[in-house]
């Protein structure tokens, strides 16, 4: 472990860290998306990113997993650095699940197929325990009946459930969901979110973009504040959502609970 | 839109507003339709069959014995063009494959390979696919080199690979292009590596998209199978103008024309059913959601 111990590890001492993001900067063209994030996140938390549209949730979340090249700072997974030289990118990305907001399933396969296509070339798996395991995933998502069909013929939610599953055949040791429930119809929100819900419950590792307050009050162990394309307050949710300290925090929240969103 | 969703391939040759073959013609215009085109196509008829030299020209044209004789000539010889078309084609959609998965490659790396792709596309298509014909079916027998096949059919067959497949590669690229860079940011978030992704997820994507614009080259290459009579290879054109002039009289060519409307045609009517399919089923997909 090469870690510096310039940030304390939120869930406490001794807790092993999932993440580590430092300094990090991305920038396109002139526009200064993301001006040094410093973020940690330890096994079994789940941290909510909260901020307007904008302001750079999603591109934290896309260049966490090397989406996107970074221009400066550097990521640690399980205590090993991803942003060093001669890291296998692929290598890296299989161990993080990621879930759009636009679904992004591959429309020219069933929902099986979309599942097993990673376990299957990525990983080496046979045919047969693949599909096992997708169809055991599916199953638990309430998906079973729907394996066989083309992700068109399927509702948002379901679209959306299933990308989740695709993401965690993988077995991922950390999963970001990038505005999951933005692109769905307000009946559907609550099934997908009831998944999350799940997840967070079995302990799995979530670094979530979010617009639902209500979602992170619930879910989140911790909420982050992005602004201007750093992390400008965190904390508990009870805490940063109910008193927050920095006015431009204040003024965000005002702002959903006059939309009616918290 | 339930009238497009609805549409069935007989709607083609009726003109429901996925195809304009006919215009667009409602149940009462059918009448009219008809009598329009009897009208019009009559009066062409009547035009051509009063001018002053039609009698010759039904003599030199439309001679039933000429046409007779010549026909299961002819047919044999459109064997010859049928293997030319289906060797090319193959080899057509493999090359040009290449070319423009070569092209699509990202990065500076790939630079002199993007390069390449493009100096290729731009000469290949820049130049009449007859002069390549010349230059290699003439030219390369005439290397003299050992080993080197003098066959006027290869290299010919060759030369329309080379040029086809430039075109080819061009459509292939914009079906790639076409595919949302979210499908390939899915894939890699798998950790499929970027060969992988472009063969399990862009590609098939893209194959697909493009099918109808790929049958309308096939149209293009099917006719420029002719070109091949230039080195000397005897196929249906050469084989028509020898029964041409044996006969003294035009109507082989007539033949010759129909053989290739009979086998274009039915290729453009599959990529007019293809393209109509594909925009009813692009339509069906965003009514689902």
């Amino acid at each position: 472990m090469t870690l510096s111990t310039a940030l304390p590890t939120p869930a406490g001492p001794g807790a092993a860290e999932a993440l580590r993001v430092e300094g990090l900067h991305k920038s396109f063209d002139r526009l200064r998306v993301l001006r040094g994030i410093d973020l940690s996140v330890a096994e079994h938390e789940v941290v909510c990113l909260i901020g307007a549209s904008g302001s750079g949730k999603s591109t934290l979340l896309r260049c966490i997993n090397l989406l996107e090249p970074i221009d400066a700072g550097r990521v640690w997974i399980e205590g090993v650095e991803i942003t060093a030289p001669g890291v296998d990118v692929d290598r890296v990305r299989r161990r993080i699940g990621i879930v759009f907001q636009a679904f992004n399933l591959f429309p020219h396969m069933s929902v099986l197929r979309n599942v097993t296509l990673a376990p299957r070339k990525v990983l080496g798996l046979p045919r047969e325990n693949a599909e096992a395991r997708a169809s055991e995933l599916l199953e638990r998502f309430g998906l079973a009946e729907k394996r066989d069909e083309y992700p068109d013929r399927l509702s948002g939610g379901q679209q959306q459930r299933a990308a989740i599953v695709r993401a965690l055949a993988m077995h991922p040791d950390l999963l970001l969901l990038d505005e999951i429930t933005s692109a769905l119809d307000p009946e559907l929100v609550a099934e997908v979110l009831d998944v999350i819900r799940e997840l967070a419950a079995e302990g799995m590792t979530m670094v979530i973009a979010t617009h639902e307050m209500a979602f992170a009050r619930d879910v989140a162990d911790r909420v982050c504040f992005i602004d201007e394309g750093v992390i400008l307050e965190q904390g508990p949710p009870a805490e940063l959502l109910a008193r927050p300290r920095e006015p431009r925090t204040q003024r965000f929240l005002q702002r959903i609970v006059s939309a009616g969103r918290l | 839109m339930s009238g497009v969703a609805d549409s069935t391939p007989g709607d083609l040759l009726l003109g429901s507003r996925g195809s304009r073959l006919f215009g667009r013609v409602q149940r009462g215009g059918v009448l009219l339709a008809t009598a329009s085109t009897v009208v019009v196509f009559g009066a062409i008829g009547y035009l051509i069959v009063t001018a002053p030299g039609w009698a010759k020209v039904q003599k030199a044209f439309f001679n039933a014995d000429v046409f007779a004789a010549s026909f299961p000539d002819i047919a044999r010889a459109l064997l010859v063009n049928v293997r030319i078309f289906v060797l090319a084609e193959t080899l057509i959609l493999v090359l040009a494959l290449g070319l423009a998965v070569m092209r699509s490659l990202p990065g500076p790396v790939f630079f002199p390979f993007r390069l390449m792709a493009v100096a290729y596309i731009d000469f290949f298509r820049g130049v009449p696919g007859v002069l390549v014909i010349f230059l290699l079916a003439l030219g390369i027998p005439g290397l003299r080199l050992q080993g080197v096949s003098s066959d006027a059919f290869l290299w010919g067959v060759i030369a329309l690979v080379l040029v086809w497949s430039a075109y080819v590669a061009e459509v292939y690229r914009a079906g790639i292009e076409a595919i949302h860079p979210s499908q390939e940011a899915a894939a890699r978030s798998l950790g499929l590596s970027r060969v992988q992704a472009l063969r399990f997820v862009v590609l098939p994507q893209a194959v697909r998209r493009v099918i109808p614009p790929l049958l309308n080259d096939f149209i293009g290459l099917q006719k420029d199978t002719a070109l091949i009579s230039f080195v000397g290879v005897i196929e249906v054109f050469r084989r028509t103008q020898i029964e041409a002039g044996g006969a003294f009289n035009f109507t082989p060519y007539l033949v010759c024309a129909l053989f290739f409307l009979a086998v274009t045609i039915p290729l453009a009517r599959l990529v007019d059913f293809l393209a109509a399919r594909d925009r009813r089923r692009q339509l069906a997909g965003t009514r689902a959601r």
